[in-house]
């Protein structure tokens, strides 16, 4: 049976599939619902913006709804794992000490320390607001005073707008040039052998509720009065960035060299082509020539780093990292008796896929500025958004195999360049500050003693319903 | 060439000692789950030829889906505790060792066993309780506890060598990398010797011989079994219950407290004959390949298991699988079900209420939900589990053997450069 998501457009919440670039203002509005039976009456009238909505017209300001577990039991829906709820949605993003540490939310970036996300501060509802520069202000004014005669209280420390024009990072790259193109047609089949090779093409599953996912199969989801269904599950992570802190930092290792450097530890140019030298390949799923490369035929790092962020949190890696060679060598492969350890160490990369959706906020720093200390004074970071269906192995997975581990793709002492908390292993015996790289002539270099450029202040695991699944949350019970 | 063995030892609890006993190996622990080398009842720190090892209460969470969808099979197994453990040279070394350097410890531990007797010979009383598995593997036989920390050693002299000369060209570091490698000391590692090569090729010829031995029998007989097979495939239910928050928190309270994680499991196996014969041959060859195919790293294209285990208990009725694997559950799991779904389709599939399979090696644990559902449903919480080496992976490992390697082979131009880069 085929599923095109696409039939459902008019039931989709339209930030899974628009990112909304021209409206450059937003605020992410974190709400606690203290009255909820004057809460229902006034999120009922709250217009979402649809999928369908979204590609009809051009839209002057969208409202986007989600829900932290908490939030749903406060509106009296049962959150349970037999009601189909993902555990860890149902635990919540600092809701366990072990997941804290795989996410690398330990030390400065321990919830603890959090500006929101527990305690008193978790949020039950996320109001995501998106306007032109000139208007979302007053939107932003206008949505807290109803939310207070409703009933709910924001959440402080997050209740500013942010204007910052989108497509660069606070660092200054380039950002969100990579996405996975979803199956909105219906038309994909995971899992014969051109999946050796790496593919953009994801299936529908691994970013909506009740598809089927790079299993082939359609994951529980909660199906009561179709709750769950064409939603999503939706990881908010806001990251203070420490732009002064970065490009100093790149400027003193590297001199004239800060620009290469800063490049090589993000995998990408500023401007996001990829880094030169590796070979253009045709990928199923994008047309963009900036993602027009794997790193098959960079196996051992010489020209984009193993450990750089954009290789660690997308590897393009296929199911075989041998790719596809005919029916014998394909399953000489498959039993391991072709290849070796050493080049496999990193799982196929179409069942670790999340769409993001991230906007900056703080003042735009040139590197060159920030290298003399430009914006060391404010606070810069990203509202980092990303939707997946399945968070553990998704969100979970690539934050915590790929970009906090020490260990990812066999390296000896290194996490994320720019994401890395720095805490050792093995009871401090083990560093995990490098980075290395090869140099222009190709001479192996490792640098020690990396700071920490981002620091984690906020997060919480939420559910985006689909507009149907919003009504049944919403009805009087 | 010092061979690894394991050693799996379990006797029956005493009624009611179950938590005093789980106290008492709790005191053992430096972090939940996880040993203190130097813990005052086996300090496994103190034994230099062991890898890794484990206390753990055989507890079956699964054992009520006999009532449902195997009655056929007792309602009730007794309840164990199992030492497991992963060594250099052979089992009684292990077991000798352990008696000179703990023998008050494992007394005190297992007197809560029914039959232990404290004024009995506790060497004569562990080897009576040893239970052979059924099928082991280990990620690059051979390769002792000795060699590990010292390739570990090598490897941090030289990489703080390679961090203090960041400016060097690999000429010039080749030569500073040698020196310092001097420091190091680097016990020679033992070659096969020709008696055991001779056995090793023997062990190796067992398999076409059995085949050969039993193919009169079997091909004939191939039609009926699998129509046999079949038949039980598209029949046996499949039992994959909604993992329980509490239990998953339990089992992750003591999981990533290091690199490297343990993983316990038990289960029934379905009932009859035909399973019943068909896991015995599929853990003979699983034994065999392990021995002979998989021995530098790699298990199937798996990489991350250092030592594993398949024990039968109970009259064969239900199996024990345990393993040490690098990085966290639901990767383990996803490395599993991605790259050899077909091995655990054919090691796991005549366990009771598995994900269906197909022609033995199809489909099965590409049920992703289903089968890690059954995996969590099988999963047991290790009391104690210590490991020589923590903070190293198997990839850390083999890295570090190739840096020792490297010491002593010509390198230059790209392969010195590559060299380095490992470093």
């Amino acid at each position: 049976m085929r599923m095109a998501a696409n039939d459902e457009a008019a039931d989709i919440q339209a930030l899974v599939h628009r990112g909304f670039a021209s409206l450059t203002g937003a605020c992410y509005l974190l709400l606690r619902i203290e009255n909820p039976a004057l809460a229902k009456p006034w999120l009922r009238t709250l217009d979402i913006t649809s999928l369908a909505k979204a590609r009809a017209q051009r839209l002057s300001q969208v409202c986007q709804i989600a829900f932290t577990a908490a939030g749903l039991r406060a509106l009296g829906t049962k959150v349970t794992p037999e009601a189909g709820f993902d555990p860890e949605f149902i635990d919540g993003i600092a809701g366990d000490e072990r997941r804290s540490y795989r996410l690398g939310d330990e030390g400065a970036n321990a919830p603890a320390h959090w500006y929101w996300g527990v305690g008193e501060r978790e949020p039950h509802i996320l109001l995501l607001l998106l306007a032109a520069d000139t208007a979302i202000d007053g939107l932003a004014q206008d949505t807290r005073s109803a939310a207070l005669a409703a009933g709910c209280t924001t959440i402080s420390g997050n209740t500013s707008t942010t204007s910052t024009p989108l497509g660069r990072e606070p660092f200054g790259f380039t950002d969100g040039v990579s996405q996975p193109d979803f199956d909105w047609a219906g038309t994909l089949t995971p899992g014969g052998t051109r999946d050796r090779d790496y593919r953009n093409l994801i299936a529908m599953g691994e970013l909506l509720l009740g598809y089927p996912n790079e299993y082939g199969f359609i994951g529980d989801y909660p199906q009561a009065d179709k709750v769950g269904r064409n939603g999503s599950y939706l990881v908010y992570r806001q990251l203070v960035q420490d732009v002064a802190g970065f490009w100093q930092w790149v400027a003193r290792e590297a001199g004239d060299g800060a620009i290469t450097l800063a490049e090589r530890m993000v995998g990408r140019e500023l401007d996001g082509a990829p880094l030169p030298g590796l070979k253009s390949a045709k990928i199923m799923g994008t047309d963009d020539p900036r993602n027009a490369f794997k790193f098959a035929d960079d196996p051992d790092g010489r020209i984009c780093p193993i450990g750089a962020h954009i290789r660690r949190v997308n590897p393009r890696s296929g199911d075989d990292p041998q790719g596809r060679h005919g029916f014998i060598r394909d399953l000489i492969s498959s039993v391991g008796f072709s290849g070796t350890a050493m080049h496999d160490a990193v799982a196929s990369a179409r069942f670790h896929r999340v769409l993001r959706r991230s906007r900056p906020y703080g003042p735009l720093i040139a590197p060159q500025a920030a290298m003399q200390g430009a914006g060391a004074d404010q606070e810069i970071g990203l509202h980092f958004i990303c939707f997946n269906a399945n968070l553990a192995r998704q969100f979970e997975f690539v934050q915590g195999a790929w970009a906090a581990s020490a260990k990812f793709a066999g390296l000896a002492a290194e996490q994320d360049p720019l994401l890395g908390n720095r805490l050792p292993l093995a009871n401090g015996a083990q560093p995990t500050d490098a980075f290395s790289y090869a140099d222009d002539a190709a001479c192996p270099r490792a640098i020690a003693g990396l700071p920490r450029f981002v620091t984690v202040r906020g997060g919480a695991y939420l559910f985006l319903p689909g507009l149907r699944g919003l009504g049944q949350i919403l009805r009087d019970s | 060439m010092v061979g690894q063995s394991h050693i799996f030892i379990a006797a029956l609890v005493r009624t009611g000692e179950a938590d005093t006993l789980a106290s008492l190996l709790e005191t053992m622990n430096a972090a939940p789950g996880t040993a203190d080398p130097a813990n005052a009842l086996v300090p496994f720190g103190r034994i230099p030829t062991l890898h890794v090892a484990r206390f753990i209460i055989l507890n079956d969470p699964s054992l009520p889906d006999r009532q449902l969808i195997a009655p056929q099979l007792p309602a009730t197994e007794p309840l164990r505790l199992a030492f497991v453990a992963d060594c250099d040279g052979t089992a009684d070394q292990l077991l000798r060792t352990l008696v000179r350097l703990a023998k008050p410890g494992l007394q005190r531990i297992f007197s809560h066993c029914r039959d232990f007797d404290p004024n009995a010979d506790l060497l004569a009383w562990l080897h009576a309780h040893r239970i052979i598995s059924a099928a082991t593997y280990t990620n690059w036989p051979g390769r002792t506890v000795t060699q590990l920390s010292e390739e570990a050693r090598l490897h941090a002299a030289l990489r703080q060598t390679r961090l203090a000369h960041p400016e060097a060209s690999p000429e010039q570091l080749r030569a500073l990398l040698l020196t310092a490698a001097q420091s190091v000391t680097l016990t020679p590692i033992p070659v096969l010797t020709f008696a055991e090569k001779v056995a090793q090729i023997g062990d190796f010829l067992l398999l076409p011989l059995y085949a050969l031995l039993l193919s009169p029998v079997l091909v004939p007989a191939l039609p009926v079994l699998i129509i046999l097979l079949r038949w039980r495939e598209t029949h046996d239910p499949v039992l994959a219950p909604v993992p329980s928050i509490a239990r998953n928190k339990l089992l992750s309270s003591i999981e990533d407290r290091d690199v490297t994680n343990q993983y316990s499991a038990i289960g029934s196996l379905k009932p009859g004959l035909f399973r019943r014969w068909l896991t015995i041959a599929v853990l003979w060859i699983i034994n065999w390949t392990a021995r002979h195919l998989c021995t530098t790293g790699r298990l199937g294209r798996v990489n991350t298991i250092h030592f594993a285990s398949w024990t039968f208990l109970d009259d064969k009725r239900r199996l024990f699988f345990g393993s040490n694997y690098d990085g966290s559950r639901e990767a383990y799991n996803d490395d599993f079900i991605n790259k050899v779904a077909y091995g655990l389709n054919v090691s796991f599939s005549n366990g009771l209420g598995y994900p269906q399979t197909n022609w033995l090696i199809l489909d099965g644990a590409s049920h992703e939900q289903d089968f890690k559902r059954y995996l969590f449903h099988h999963q047991i919480p290790t009391q104690v589990w210590y490991k020589a080496m923590p903070g190293l992976t198997n990839y850390d490992f083999a890295r570090n053997a190739r840096i020792r390697q490297g010491l002593t082979a010509n390198l230059r131009g790209s392969a010195l450069k590559a060299w380095i880069a490992e470093i």
